[in-house]
């Protein structure tokens, strides 16, 4: 097990990240004789930006699917906020204030935007169903108040031209856009995002990248991404786990993870797309 | 006005009456469509299940009470009390809700992630079970539902419009239940909208609808979401059975009508609360004006099979039916 230090550290430039939020102990997870992952233990520290990163079949989307609970794993222990997480179904990571994004995206295509992101803030709506039936008014007030947040986010992700468009008819830049929306709608405590950039041409990976900056820096949301792009990952992230082969083969900064032997061979020495 | 046009009228105006029965029943079928991809073959059964326990209960009839009797010789059948119709009808669905837990508990869960098809043969496995269990727990002798429901030609309708015709008219005869259960259909039908489109719980339901992985990614648990809708379509098929069993008694038949709501289906979609309500109106009205022109040229009955007919021209022309989604394979 790798031994963490719990204390605050200020980054290269110079922010200060907070104590271990999420630590993933000597994970392993397999699908019948294939070996996804193999024993990786890391941590995830509060108000930072970790890349997980690695070529193709690496494991990482797989990583982000134990996080969010869409996998169990076969061994290892996920620690959030202190405590060790007991085997969850999805919907229940989600209770805790996990939010995620997919790799393809995994919006509701017939409902609008508003509509998305509404139903992505689930979690905070606490009016049960007999009293959405019986006490229209006050289920009224909930739902202005929480529409009120979501323009908020309608706001900041400058997608207001298209609040009542069909999500399923927007181009796919947008679609990401609204995907993150409605991640950051639930106001998670830690925000999953698999490969939030991919497919993206330059202007709208510069978009996107600048949205992932203002929202860990103006919310102080904490943020695991998965992305290819290595320029994307070196500006974006405070610290970086490389997976090869389902294994951890570094960890540390970009700077860090840059000169580190193995992880140069992994990106150049293996053909990779 | 000529008596013969304003015959028509009359039939127009019951077939629409019988198309909106035809309707509550489809209703049940795209509820349950809509959320969970499943065709739902029991609905039919649902309904007859839902009037027999309202008969049941506001009877106070001793359920299985044959099979208690057999076994133990006793000769019980009534607990000598009756209840009011709406305390009956709020205990219904309480065992409505009871069965949808019961039907996700037993058969949903241990079936998520499978084919349609493979739902599609779980609820017909369903609607004998539940034939079945109701036949036990109820008796399958035919049963009045009376929960105060107006019934009968409306007089007064018959005496405002019978100076319309000829001395030959008496005016239109439209029965007082036929009424009711419109009313009834579309307040159903209102709400329901209301409430998948503006509250959190009929959010979830469309998220569920939409994309099982990206709801649960926002916290929706699938399995109450099952049970939620499970118990809509009971509710619905409490109303459907309500409606049907004043009009023609709680009988085994009842579930037949399921067979009626198919071509409903395919003429309004299967996707589509709305094309639940046209292709009702529109199977209703159709087989009655057909039936009274076309009908007596042929020999009558055509009721039988005109749906039947009508939905395969329309599988034809638009196989999504009126309001469907339209089916687009990518390639």
């Amino acid at each position: 097990m790798t031994m963490v230090s719990y204390e605050p550290f200020v980054t290269e430039d110079g922010r200060t990240i907070g104590g271990v939020l999420m630590e993933m102990r000597n994970i392993t997870l397999r699908f019948g004789g294939v070996v996804a992952i193999k024993d990786i233990s890391f941590d995830i520290r509060e108000g930072e930006i970790r890349a997980i990163i690695g070529p193709n079949g690496a494991g990482k989307s797989s990583m982000l699917n134990v996080i969010s609970g869409f996998y169990t794993p076969s061994e290892g222990e996920v620690w959030f906020e202190g405590q060790k997480r007991p085997p969850m179904r999805p919907y229940q990571v989600a209770r805790q204030g996990i939010a995620r994004t997919f790799q393809n995206i995994a919006l509701f295509q017939g409902m609008s935007t508003l509509d998305n992101m509404m139903t992505g803030r689930i979690t905070k709506m606490h009016s049960s169903l007999p009293a959405q039936a019986l006490w229209w008014a006050s289920a009224q007030r909930e739902e202005s108040e929480h529409r009120e947040a979501v323009e908020k986010i309608v706001d900041f992700l400058e997608i207001q031209h298209i609040r009542k468009t069909p999500v399923g008819r927007l181009p796919y830049g947008l679609q990401k856009r609204v995907e993150l929306g409605r991640a950051l709608a639930a106001e998670p405590r830690l925000l999953l995002l698999d490969e939030p950039m991919a497919g993206m041409n330059v202007e709208e990976k510069e978009d996107m990248s600048r949205f992932i900056l203002d929202v860990n820096d103006e919310f102080g949301t904490t943020i695991a991404l998965i992305e290819h792009d290595m320029g994307v990952v070196m500006d974006l992230s405070d610290r970086v786990v490389v997976m090869d082969y389902g294994k951890k083969i570094g960890d540390g900064t970009p700077d860090e993870v840059r000169g580190n032997q193995e992880v140069i061979d992994a990106y150049l020495g293996v053909t990779h797309d | 006005m000529p008596d013969q046009l304003l015959y028509g009228i009359e039939v127009m105006i019951n077939g629409l009456m019988a198309g909106v029965l035809y309707a509550l029943v489809a209703l049940g079928f795209v509820l349950i469509f809509k959320a969970s991809g499943i065709f739902n073959y029991a609905q039919g059964v649902l309904a007859l299940f839902a009037a027999l326990t309202l008969v049941g209960l506001q009877q106070g009839q001793v359920p299985f009470a044959h099979l208690i009797n057999a076994i133990f010789g006793t000769e019980i059948h009534h607990f000598g009390w009756e209840l009011p119709a709406i305390v009956a009808i709020v205990l219904t669905m309480g065992v409505m809700v009871l069965l949808a837990i019961v039907i996700e508990k037993f058969i949903l869960k241990h079936l998520v992630n499978q084919e349609p098809i493979i739902l599609f043969m779980a609820t017909i496995g369903l609607a004998y079970f539940l034939e079945g269990f109701g036949d036990i727990m109820w008796g399958s002798d035919i049963k009045t539902l009376d929960v105060g429901l107006p019934q009968g030609g409306s007089i007064w309708i018959e005496e405002k419009t019978a100076a319309l015709g000829g001395d030959g008219f008496y005016g239109f005869f439209i029965d007082r239940l036929d009424i009711v259960a419109a009313l009834v259909a579309a307040l159903l039908v209102i709400s329901l909208t209301l409430f998948s489109q503006f509250s959190k719980q009929g959010r979830a339901l469309r998220a569920v609808a939409d994309d099982h992985q990206a709801a649960l990614s926002v916290g929706i648990s699938l399995r109450f979401i099952w049970v939620l809708v499970w118990s809509i379509a009971g509710f619905v098929a409490l109303v459907a059975g309500i409606m049907w069993g004043a009009k023609s008694g709680v009988q085994f038949s009842l579930s037949l009508i399921a067979l009626k709501a198919l071509p409903v289906l395919m003429l309004g979609g299967f996707t589509s609360i709305p094309g639940a309500i046209v292709g009702g109106l529109i199977i209703g009205v159709g087989e009655k004006l057909f039936e009274f022109t076309i009908g007596p040229m042929v020999g009558g009955a055509t009721e039988n099979w005109f749906a039947y007919v009508l939905a395969l021209v329309f599988l034809v022309f638009r196989p999504q039916g009126l309001f469907g989604e339209k089916i687009i394979e990518r390639v």
